[in-house]
């Protein structure tokens, strides 16, 4: 049994440095798991669904090409829906691109805006109108969240999703984006030759 | 709106969030500090209490521990350069006013706004800015020359992990604020 996400992804060893440096943040790592808990063990499936939450983390984390936690993600899913491992596959094969980048409303910053791939789930028949959505509002969180809309919210409620959902599912892409980051960070950080000690 | 900014400017959201009457101890508990009933944004991440709560507690550490480690305002730097580099304007205005505050380096922050996370910096502001930056990248493109940088300037590794830190919640941080409503310039927030 995983008892936390993080040091398992970052490969964080018992009395290492860096399990010594989190350590130092005691809160953050507890909460940082307590996060992963709530929205991979909710109260309540009444919003999101056990299987829309593994789908669109597997989705969210191909998409950030980080294998180790790619691979976590797609194992949750493999094992709570198999159905649906292969069309997932998929969908980060086509959304696959380098980010942030995105077009500014804002006239003051038309000079900086970045065009890109704007995402369209491929097999909206295999996953379903609310997965599906889900995938196109996870993408653009993740990629061009300087693009989000109130149109895009729009679109997810015209698929199903309740207002409470949207949040959760919000919360759910932008966290998943803070996990990666914390675990690519802290492996390299772990793998560096030691400088000056914490 | 008129591109980045240290000015108060506020937020408006794009979906219904609770009201303050709607609150119960959970929420309430979620919110961490009582104040922030009055805020639109957390009424509206209070929808989903628990998330909420874990949110709150794992930044609160992030950026205020004052045990060792980075300096607040170099958090703060952190926090702004990686609101920059997503494309959060209300968020950088929030940090950037911090990072001016606890650093008293204001002209500097105010270049890292005009100019994007390549403006000319001093060597430390400079690894901590293209530390938050390569976080900032999807794919993540931080690598060990990124910590190399960091502790030739003068970081230890608590505040190396610290700066990790700090631009990683920024990229959670970013993405609430952005898809869930918009900078609102007739209102101070």
């Amino acid at each position: 049994m995983i008892i936390d996400v993080i040091d398992h992804l970052a490969g964080v060893a018992p009395n290492s440095p860096l399990d010594r440096l989190r350590d130092r943040r005691p809160d953050a790592r507890e909460h940082a798991q307590r996060s992963y808990d709530v929205l991979f063990s909710p109260d309540s499936e009444d919003e999101v669904t056990l299987v829309e939450r593994d789908a669109v983390a597997a989705f969210v984390a191909g998409l950030h090409g980080d294998e180790p936690v790619a691979a976590f993600y797609a194992e949750r899913l493999a094992q709570l829906a198999p159905h649906l491992a292969e069309p997932v596959q998929a969908e980060i094969a086509a959304g696959r691109t380098t980010g942030p980048y995105g077009v500014y409303q804002d006239a003051a910053l038309a000079g900086e805006s970045d065009e890109g791939l704007r995402y369209q789930a491929r097999h909206a028949d295999l996953l379903g109108v609310r997965l599906a959505a889900a995938f196109e509002h996870a993408h653009l969180l993740v990629f061009r969240p300087r693009e989000a809309h109130r149109k895009a919210l729009a679109a997810l409620a015209d698929a199903g999703w309740s207002t409470t959902g949207i949040v959760t599912l919000s919360q759910l892409v932008a966290f998943l984006s803070f996990q990666v980051r914390l675990v690519a960070g802290l492996r390299v950080l772990g793998a560096s030759p030691k400088g000056s000690t914490a | 709106m008129s591109g980045f900014t240290q000015d108060r400017i506020g937020w408006r959201p794009w979906l219904t969030p609770l009201a303050e009457r709607e609150l119960t101890d959970e929420h309430y508990e979620a919110l961490v500090d009582k104040a922030r009933a009055a805020s639109p944004y957390f009424l509206l991440l209070a929808r989903d209490p628990r998330i909420l709560h874990a949110r709150t507690q794992t930044d609160n550490d992030i950026f205020y521990n004052t045990d060792g480690g980075l300096p607040r305002a170099e958090r703060e730097l952190a926090a702004t350069a990686t609101s920059r580099r997503t494309g959060c304007v209300f968020c950088a205005s929030v940090h950037a006013r911090f990072a001016s505050h606890y650093s008293k380096r204001p002209d500097d922050v105010q270049r890292l706004l005009d100019e994007g996370v390549d403006a000319p910096q001093d060597g430390r502001w400079r690894a901590i800015i293209d530390a938050s930056q390569a976080l900032t990248a999807t794919p993540a493109e931080f690598g060990a020359e990124h910590v190399a940088a960091l502790r030739a300037a003068g970081l230890d590794d608590l505040a190396i992990s610290d700066a990790i830190h700090a631009a990683a919640f920024f990229n959670w941080a970013n993405r609430l604020m952005l898809s869930l409503g918009e900078p609102d310039t007739e209102e101070t927030g």
